[in-house]
This record gives structure tokens, C-alpha cells and sequence, in this order.
């Protein structure tokens, strides 16, 4: 090492090039999300994977985050600014919380993420949002990010390592796009697709994208978020779910008698 | 950007139950630009064997031709028609042996192997490589060109085995129009091949044009 | 001549697109990266002394191909033929440990027809140095080369740029840590045939499921004085379950604006007209043309 810098620093006489010094704050740490939106529902999804390079950081690395019970963001980018852009949202959603005593709605934690953000223009978070939740009015929503904050409202949105690899596909399934529609029959609307198909989609998804994907892998969490007062028994339930999967219904955050959030699990391949 | 993203372009093959389909986009560009949209870039070697050269379109045009001269003489020493096998490997070492300087292309094979005595009943034959002439021989699907990740996701989705020819038709024309339509340097119409035992069909895709 | 010129192909590697290319890869920034594998390899060798069998080597490969972070190949083939004694695994840019090989086994076979003999591992060693030493490394073949000849087993490992080591086990790829610290912890000398292929398939998987640039199957290879046994698949540890859903298009999903239908079969219809020609008049007459009326 210490001969390597000698060498180096004679080479630099020689030549008198200047001396170029970079160190880069930022690191990739692989992985995917995706969310969808339905009618009276949303789901929220990524793989467990944290990756650097061609190593495994760990397998599972928390990626999507239940905010309040109508609203759950999820990251992917570079981990530690992903863990504490969560962490600072929360702390707003609670200032909120103690301020108005009422949960913040999903809009509005829409808005606030932009202008958390774009907070840091010049020194961003590198990491890529998807927000997803219920709406003041009952409908499934997705917001996605850019990391400096510009966002839209979508019905579906893949991010990270393995986006290239899944959009097309959602464009396809969930936007039935290039689909033409059997003569006579009624044309397709997106957005109207049941939970289970919405769900057989997520994990054929992330099957796919662990298939052809180095970084993707492990574990799959998705959360599933519906409207106040919506039937669950087509999620819970004796042989609702694949086998290998499973559901837990998550606590509530705020009262209780509102939006309810589920999180379903199940494996991917490891390799 | 690199070289390989110049003129843009995909090619994605199938395979399916006693058949395979090979598809294009028709886009030509340079860089950004659009230039053209007739520029096909999948080529019949026989009656049963197509290949598609997605890369650089100026060697698209200087491969084809060599291509065509190296299989003429083929035919003409060994009388009979190559099969998809020996052509993959004709087109392997083309590349490799200008491994330091090479072609700009990632080729795809589909074609069906005649039967012989030796092989009556052939399996559907499908191959990619990459610039250099590394063979990839999959049992489903192959994808090469500006929008290989976008095919790899589709057709690892919709990809099922043993579909009939006009079942194949519409995963391989699926598959390919939904990739095309994510990527900014493929698309602008699309062409598809479904080669079975007794008939090639061609059809030219309804897509979008931006 | 002009006969001669074209049927002797020249021999080597042609260089004329390399201007072009340097030119192209300056105006337009950054020639294409080739296909590099990720990969895990192994090698070990077994038998003799305590264990009271024949020694031999055995190889090891995972069957993962990588284009950058996206898997191009699920189930690659990285232990190449040499010779039916000497196998050869292949880690690096793909195209060349492809090729690399396959001229060294075309020259062994001629090697060993011109000698009459089965070539020795030291000589596939040497062949593939040499040639590798010549491309100053610029030919990225990383090999592990194992195999038994007249002189008992060996087994080796050559870098790109030329150098070798005999070892008694070894790993490459970028997986060789991971494979390493495997046999670095369980290898001991005199393992049984079976015991190696155990600790070879363990390396392998190691690899596998501890390194992003390995993965799917394992393949093993055991050589030993009596035969070469290729275990293609030997372990698949990575098969993508049924999908949730069917996927199967209604047919008439997408629109087409053109078709051409190319008939591959010759429909010729054979009607049997039980000599009718004969009423017809002289051939001549009928050899005219169409149009021609027949008198009745």
C-alpha cells in the first residue's frame, strides 16, 4: 500500500497532473418495489435483498414501512439515506399527529415527502419513493418519487434495480396496454382488478424480476392496505393465499376503526 | 452512450410447441432522432431458419452480406441447407475472430431443424450471443438488443411452454410491443415471424409510433 | 488463385474493424463491455492413501451467465471438454473461455494423434499458458484445469495473463472466496470419491447462494484413472416454482395490419381422368396453349 502511494506520487511529479480527490457519500444497495393501486385497496411491495456489489449485506433488510394506517412508503436506492428519509417522515407524521390530533391524510403526506425532498436539491437523498395508501375519499392510490421530489399519482409503479425488468410487464397486466379487447366486449378499464389478481400479478412480479436479476431475491413483503370498512375474506382466510405465503393483520396506528393494513410474506429464491 | 445504443433496436424469439417466432421492432434511429421505420432487422437464412442482428445498423448491413456469402458456400460445398445449430455456430466464430474489434451486434437465432435419420423428431431451435460470439442456447426465450432487460422481465412474465403457433404469436408480439414501448430507442412499428413445419407467418404489429 | 484464397481462411484473430472501433468508442464514449461471468469454480483433488481408492480430481461450477447485474444464461455449461481425461473450468469473459478451450482441445486431439498417446494435464497446462501469456491477458480466460493422465492427477489453475499453480484444491471466479472458505475449512487429504463430490457440491453452492454473480445449478465433473464422469446439473437447488397465474393471450389480442403467410407444403392436386387425353385429339394440338377451344 505504502509502496503503491510512493510510486504513485512520483508518477504525479512526472507528469504534474493534478491531484484529483472524490469521495462519493452515496452506494447502491440493489433491490426493487413496486405498488399497485385498486379500487378500494393498495398494495405495497418489495424484496428483502440489501445488496453492495456482488455481496449480500443481509437478507433481510427492511424496504417498505407502514407510516399510519392509511398510508405506506416504500424506499430503494441507497439504504442509509432510505432509513433515515422514514425516519424523518415519521417524526413529521407525528408532530402532525400532536398538532391536529388526527392522522395526516395520504395527499398530504404525498406533498410533504416532495418538500422533504427537494429540501435537498443539491446534497439529495439518493433514494426512489413509492407511496401507497387510501385516500380521504376511499380510493386506492400510489404515489412515485424522483429523488429530488418531483411525484405524480399513478395506479402502478416499479422502482430500483430491477424497474426495466417489471414496468413493461405491469404496463401489460395492470394497464393492459397493447391488449386489444375481444369484439363486442367491453373495453378495458385499469384499476379495476381484484385483490388476488392484483397479488398473483405482485408475486409473479418479483418471481420474475428474482429470476433475471442479480440484486433481487430472499423475501417478499406486501402490504396491503383497504378502505374503512371493506370485506377482508379475500385475503384472510383457510386457503385465501398460495401456499408458502402467509398474512398477518397489522395493529392499527391511530384509532383503530379506520383503514386496515395486512402484511403478506412469502420467499424468493436465495441465489 | 455507448455504440451499441446508436441506432437502437430489439429482436426477442420464442419457443413453442413445434414452433418458434423471431420479432423486431422496424425502428432505425441516430441516437434520440428517429430516422426510419422500415428498417427490419430480421433475415431469412431458408425456408425454416431466421436470424435478427439488433446493434449497429452499418454492420447490420456488412454482416448480412458476409452471412449471405459464407451460407451460399455452404450450400454449395455441402448440398444441402445449413441447420439452425451450425449456423449459430458459423455466426459465433465470425464474431469471435474479430474478438478486438468487433461487430457491433448480438445476434438471435430461431429456426426448425429438419429431421434426419439421425434425429427424427428435432426439437425447435433457438440461440443468442453476445458481441463477441458467446452462445446462449435457451429452452423459452432469447433477447437482444437496446430493450434486453425490458424483454428479459416481459417474457420471463407471459412466457408459458408449448404454446401453439398462433398462441405464440400473441406472447411473442405481447412481449415485445410492451419492452419496445419502455424503451426510447426501439418500437416504431414491429414485424413478427412464427415458423412452423409447413408455413412461415409474417405479420406487421399495430403499435405506437413515439 | 482466387479458389485458394477463399477456401483457406486465415488463421487468428482479424483486427480490421479495431480502428474503426477506437474511433467509434472516442466520438460516441465507451465500447460495449463483453459478456463477463460471475461465477464460481472449484477443484480438488481425491482419493489414494487412507481412503483406499483410485485418486482423481474432481470440478465443480455453478451455471450462472451475467451480462452486468442481469442473468443472461439460468443454466451455462462452465466445465469444458479437453480431452476425454481433462476437463477445464471457465470463469471470465465468456466468449473467450468458450474459445479458449475449444482450440486447445482441437490441439490436443492433433497432439495426441501425432504422438499416439493420451496427452499429459502438463501439456493442456502449458498449451494454455502459452497461448494466454501471448495475449498479455487481454484474452480473459481464468481457468481451473483438472484431469489424470499416464503420470497420475493433477490439477491446476491458469489466470489470463499467463501464470499457473498446482495446488491440491482450488477455487476462482468471483465466487472463490465464498467456495474457498468452504474447502479452506473441510478439505483434507485422501477424501473418498464420494466425500469430494460432496465438498465440491458444497463449495459450488456456497458460491451460489453467497455470491450475486453465481447462481442456479451445480455441475460437477470426476476424473479419475477409469473414466470421466460429467454430473451435468448435479444438484438444482434454484427451480422458479409454478406462477401464480396463467398467461396465455386470447387469441386476436394484438392487432396486426399486415400478413403474409408463406406455404411450405406444395399443394398439387392428382385427379385421375382414366385417359381422357385420348379424345382429344393429337398431342400437338393440345401442347398449344390455353385458351385453345377443343372441338367437341
Amino acid at each position: 500500500m505504502a509502496m503503491h502511494a510512493e510510486r504513485s506520487a512520483a508518477l504525479h511529479e512526472l507528469t504534474s497532473a493534478p491531484i484529483q480527490h472524490a469521495f462519493n457519500p452515496y452506494e447502491d444497495n440493489g433491490g426493487t418495489i413496486l405498488a399497485i393501486a385498486g379500487k378500494d385497496f393498495s398494495v405495497i411491495a418489495g424484496d428483502t435483498r440489501q445488496s453492495q456489489g456482488y455481496s449480500i449485506q443481509t437478507r433481510y433488510a427492511r424496504k417498505v414501512w407502514q407510516l399510519t394506517d392509511r398510508a405506506v412508503l416504500a424506499t430503494n436506492g441507497f439504504a442509509a439515506d432510505g432509513n433515515n428519509f422514514v425516519k424523518k417522515v415519521k417524526q413529521r407524521l407525528e408532530w402532525y399527529e400532536h398538532a391536529h390530533h388526527k392522522q395526516m391524510p395520504l395527499k398530504s403526506i404525498a406533498r410533504m415527502i416532495q418538500t422533504i425532498l427537494y429540501g435537498k436539491r443539491f446534497f439529495p437523498y439518493y433514494v426512489y419513493n413509492i407511496l401507497g395508501g387510501i385516500e380521504e375519499d376511499g380510493t386506492g392510490a400510489v404515489y412515485s418519487y424522483d429523488p429530488v421530489g418531483t411525484y405524480e399519482r399513478e395506479s402502478c409503479r416499479a422502482a430500483g434495480a430491477a424497474q426495466s425488468i417489471l414496468q413493461p410487464f405491469l404496463d401489460n397486466q395492470i394497464y393492459f396496454k397493447n391488449q386489444t379487447p375481444e369484439p363486442g366486449a367491453e373495453p378495458f378499464i385499469p384499476g379495476n382488478l381484484p385483490l388476488s389478481t392484483v397479488l398473483a400479478l405482485v408475486v409473479d412480479s418479483f418471481t420474475s424480476a428474482t429470476e433475471r436479476h442479480i440484486e433481487v431475491g430472499d423475501g417478499l413483503e406486501v402490504y396491503v392496505v383497504m378502505k374503512k370498512g371493506r370485506p377482508t375474506d379475500d385475503l384472510v382466510g383457510e386457503g385465501k393465499l398460495a401456499p408458502g405465503m402467509a398474512v398477518e393483520e397489522l395493529d392499527a396506528l391511530g384509532e383503530g376503526d379506520g383503514e386496515k393494513t395486512f402484511l403478506v410474506t412469502r420467499s424468493l429464491k436465495r441465489d | 452512450m455507448s455504440i451499441m445504443e446508436y441506432n437502437g433496436g430489439s429482436v426477442v424469439a420464442m419457443v413453442g410447441k413445434d414452433c418458434v417466432a423471431i420479432a423486431t421492432d422496424m425502428r432505425l434511429g441516430q441516437q434520440s432522432i428517429g430516422v426510419a421505420h422500415n428498417f427490419e432487422k430480421v433475415f431469412p437464412i431458408n425456408d425454416k431458419l431466421y436470424y435478427g442482428l439488433p446493434g449497429l445498423a452499418s454492420d447490420v448491413y456488412s454482416l448480412r452480406e458476409h452471412l449471405r456469402f459464407r451460407v451460399n458456400m455452404y450450400r454449395m460445398k455441402e448440398e444441402r441447407e445449413i441447420t439452425p445449430k451450425t449456423f449459430t455456430h458459423l455466426l459465433s466464430s465470425t464474431l469471435y475472430e474479430k474478438r478486438f474489434g468487433p461487430w457491433f451486434l448480438e445476434p438471435v437465432v430461431a429456426g426448425l431443424p429438419a429431421p434426419t435419420e439421425m434425429e427424427p423428431h428435432p426439437k425447435p431451435f433457438i440461440s443468442t450471443m453476445d458481441t463477441i460470439g458467446c452462445i446462449t442456447t435457451p429452452k423459452d426465450f432469447a433477447v437482444a438488443g437496446t430493450a434486453t432487460d425490458k424483454l428479459y422481465g416481459v417474457a420471463e412474465g407471459l412466457w408459458e411452454p408449448d404454446l401453439e403457433p398462433e398462441d405464440l404469436f400473441e406472447t411473442i408480439s405481447q412481449t415485445l410491443l410492451n419492452a419496445v414501448d419502455r424503451d426510447a430507442l426501439s418500437g416504431w412499428g414491429a414485424v413478427v415471424h412464427v415458423i412452423t413445419h409447413d408455413k412461415v407467418i409474417t405479420r406487421t404489429l399495430r403499435s405506437r409510433m413515439d | 488463385m482466387v479458389a485458394k484464397d477463399i477456401e483457406v481462411a486465415p488463421i487468428g484473430f482479424d483486427f480490421s474493424n479495431y480502428a474503426r472501433n477506437e474511433f467509434l468508442g472516442q466520438s460516441l464514449g465507451g465500447l460495449p463491455k463483453a459478456t463477463s461471468t460471475g461465477t464460481t469454480i472449484v477443484g480438488l483433488k481425491f482419493g489414494g492413501g487412507s481412503s483406499g481408492e483410485p485418486e482423481g480430481v474432481c470440478l465443480g461450477a455453478d451455471t450462472r451467465a451475467t451480462a452486468g447485474p442481469i442473468v443472461a444464461d439460468k443454466n451455462c455449461e462452465k466445465i469444458h471438454f479437453l480431452t476425454p481425461q481433462i476437463r477445464c473450468c471457465g470463469a471470465g469473459t465468456a466468449a473467450d473461455t468458450e474459445f479458449v478451450t475449444n482450440l486447445i482441445s482441437s490441439n490436443l486431439e492433433l497432439h495426441a494423434l501425432s504422438q499416439g498417446r493420451q496427452p499429459r494435464v502438463v501439456t493442456a497446462m502449458t498449451m494454455l499458458k502459452q497461448y494466454l501469456f501471448r495475449y498479455q491477458g487481454h484474452v480473459g480466460a481464468h481457468l481451473v484445469l483438472g484431469g489424470v493422465d499416464s503420470t497420475g492427477p493433477h490439477l491446476f489453475t491458469v489466470h489470463a495473463h499467463g501464470s499457473t499453480d498446482k495446488l491440491p484444491y482450488v477455487t476462482m471466479g468471483s465466487g472463490s472466496l465464498a467456495a474457498m472458505a468452504v474447502f479452506e475449512s473441510s478439505y483434507k487429504e485422501n477424501l473418498t470419491r464420494a466425500e469430494a463430490i460432496a465438498l465440491v457440491a458444497r463449495a459450488i453452492r456456497s458460491g451460489i447462494f453467497n455470491d450475486l454473480g453465481s447462481g442456479s445449478n451445480v455441475d460437477v465433473a470426476v476424473i479419475t484413472k477409469a473414466g470421466t464422469e460429467m454430473l451435468r446439473n448435479y444438484e438444482m437447488p434454484n427451480e422458479r416454482g409454478v406462477k401464480s397465474r396463467n398467461y396465455k393471450f386470447r387469441r386476436g389480442t394484438t392487432a396486426f395490419s399486415k400478413e403474409y403467410i408463406r406455404d411450405l407444403i406444395v399443394k398439387e392436386e392428382v385427379r385421375s381422368t382414366s385417359g381422357a387425353g385420348k379424345e382429344q385429339g393429337p398431342a400437338v394440338a393440345v401442347a398449344v396453349g390455353e385458351g385453345m377451344d377443343v372441338d367437341p
